[in-house]
């Protein structure tokens, strides 16, 4: 099974769209590696810097309606070409979500006063997270502080990471 | 206790429920464009999975860059082209037949009442103008929607928008819409059906329709509906009527069947807007989300260097006409670039016909081939850092129209009048 977590990138702020996860000028690429140097390009947010806060991230943490926009699925092959298989939020754009579960991809929700929580205890650099699929156990860590939290994938979400996308559920089962 | 549209089509067209809450859907359409279809093509060739469900039900277009502006976007129109043919998918739309996609299928008549329909385009949500499911998808859904013809959702619940009173002069569908999305905020209709009802719903055309629809995805609603009517019945009636495929031979026959497609009166809905629009005035938006709304008149002043006028949106024929009414016999500003891009190839016929490209041509507007051009600033009509465009599109997003632009979202007519003055400004 896929490891799901890393160092992660907090992105505070809601409603973080899909032009400023990957913007419009790239969607004329074929290759999903080629979108690795333009994740976050056009990221509104202060004290973001591109150059600096992607590198060696494997997670990412962030506030409500993350995705929202367009149905570019090219936002998490972005996301996947950094190393980065799993997002967790308040909240996700319908198409945004399915697109990283499709592509056997991690999109998790938990409630607003968890993720103030993990802002306020873990966000800063050098915080990762792991995810133990077979427990249903987030677990985050920064220096010498740690936190779990109960998270268990279910039902189609679940079935499709473990099939490694909907292309190969669908193609066994339809 | 009653059903509401969405869930009717979802009953008629389940076809497994492998996890309780997911529903598989069969679909009637697959729409592709040549922006998010190529990369599943060539990944069903590499799976050795290179079929289609069915050609007939598979509609194409090439639309987002077109003419082909470099070589990357020449291989997209490349791939789809060749795909189209390899699989016999008889309607296929290149340059000079082309349009917008959510303009084009509909004046073709390939959504009916009832209808599901998918397409790697998040305003795919456009088409539930017709009473229909139609949502916007990635590539991996839509790449499992070609070769299987089915696609997975929640079953949806249904935010009803309850649309009362009447426009006021100078006042449009479009209107309407940013009214509701700055009501409900950008998120307000998550993985909902929005349902628009109510006299003033039911009094707009079907371009109306369309608009307040497209714009369903900017408040995070999976699909826009209206019920199907007289006005759905008029605008199919060339293509299931006689000179059609012959399935009505009257239009109440077509009514009665479509009026199947509607929500029941004790439907039960997970959430409401009720919006008087006889109080609404002309709207735009500022900043870079699209429930960021102002009045007009609160923007009036405000200097743009750009006008755009078209997209799936606002570039149909009635939009056009609304337009050229405002900029008939004037001069757009000297500092004001305008760019007019007719939704279809048949609307810029139309807009020959009725004499509407010389009204624009002759006010110094420069009007191109049907495309999605600068709308999100992947082909002509990208923004300078810093630069304002007051715009007929759908989003307003940082970096949208071309990186540092600044984009306020508003109706044709009132782009138009921001063209004449060099302003925003109140007709």
């Amino acid at each position: 099974m896929k490891h799901f977590g890393g160092q992660v990138l907090f992105l505070d702020r809601s409603d973080i769209n899909t032009d400023e996860i990957i913007p419009a000028k790239y969607l004329n690429e074929n290759s999903r590696e080629a979108l690795k140097p333009n994740l976050l390009e056009d990221l509104k947010l202060p004290g973001f810097d591109l150059k600096k806060d992607i590198e060696g991230k494997g997670a990412i943490l962030t506030r409500a309606n993350f995705g929202c926009g367009s149905s570019r699925e090219h936002a998490p092959w972005a996301l996947e070409a950094n190393g980065i298989n799993i997002v967790i939020g308040e909240s996700f754009a319908r198409i945004f979500r399915q697109n990283m579960y499709n592509c056997g991809m991690i999109a998790a929700e938990l409630p607003k006063s968890v993720i103030d929580e993990i802002f306020r205890e873990f966000g800063t650099v050098g915080a990762s997270l792991s995810l133990d699929m077979e427990k249903g156990i987030l677990s985050f860590v920064n220096g010498g502080k740690g936190k779990n939290i109960p998270f268990m994938l279910q039902g189609f979400e679940k079935a499709l990471v473990e099939a490694g996308g909907w292309v190969e559920f669908a193609a066994a089962r339809y | 206790m009653g059903k509401t549209l969405a869930e009717k089509i979802f009953e008629a067209h389940v076809t497994d429920k492998p996890f309780g809450d997911t529903w598989v859907l069969k679909l009637d359409r697959v729409f592709c464009h040549e922006i998010t279809t190529p990369i599943a093509i060539n990944d069903l060739v590499s799976k050795k999975m290179d079929k289609v469900f069915d050609p007939g039900k598979i509609k194409a277009v090439i639309d987002h860059v077109t003419p082909a502006k470099d070589s990357k976007t020449a291989e997209q129109g490349k791939i789809l082209r060749d795909w189209a043919r390899r699989h016999k998918i008889k309607d296929f739309f290149d340059i000079g037949r082309n349009g917008v996609c959510h303009a084009i299928f509909p004046e073709k008549g390939f959504v009916r009442p009832g209808f599901t329909v998918i397409m790697g385009d998040s305003h795919t949500c456009t088409h539930g103008a017709f009473g229909a499911f139609a949502a916007g998808v990635g590539t991996t859904d839509l790449e499992v929607g070609i070769l299987k013809g089915v696609c997975a959702f929640r079953k949806p619940e249904t935010f009803k928008v309850n649309l009362t009173g009447k426009l006021k002069k100078g006042v449009y569908a479009k209107d309407i819409i940013l009214a509701v999305i700055g009501r409900i905020g950008v998120a307000g209709a998550t993985d909902k059906v929005m349902e628009f009802r109510g006299p003033a719903a039911e009094a707009l055309t079907m371009e109306g329709r369309l608009t307040i629809c497209n714009m369903a995805v900017e408040a995070g609603a999976t699909s826009g509906v209206c019920m199907p009517d007289m006005v759905t019945v008029d605008y199919l009636w060339p293509f299931v009527g006689p000179d059609g495929d012959k399935t009505y031979a009257a239009k109440e026959a077509a009514l009665a069947d479509f009026s199947k497609w509607r929500s029941d009166d004790d439907a039960v809905y997970a959430g409401s807007v009720d919006i008087d629009c006889s109080s609404l005035d002309p709207l735009a938006t500022v900043d870079y989300k699209p429930d960021q709304i102002r009045t007009i008149r609160q923007l009036k002043g405000t200097k743009i260097d750009q006008v755009y006028i078209g997209s799936c949106t606002n570039g149909r024929i009635e939009d056009l006409r609304e337009a050229a009414a405002i900029v008939r016999g004037k001069k757009i500003a000297d500092t004001v670039r305008g760019i007019v891009s007719p939704a279809t190839t048949e609307v810029y016929n139309q807009a020959l016909r009725e004499g509407l490209v010389q009204i624009f041509m002759d006010a110094g507007f420069c009007v191109t081939n049907a495309t999605c051009g600068a709308c999100l600033g992947m082909s002509n009509g990208v923004l300078a850092e810093g630069e304002v465009c007051a715009s007929t599109t759908n989003r307003n997003f940082f970096g949208r129209m071309g990186k540092g632009g600044m984009v306020h979202l508003m109706s044709p007519a009132s782009a138009a009048a921001a063209a004449i003055a060099g302003v925003i400004t109140v007709l």
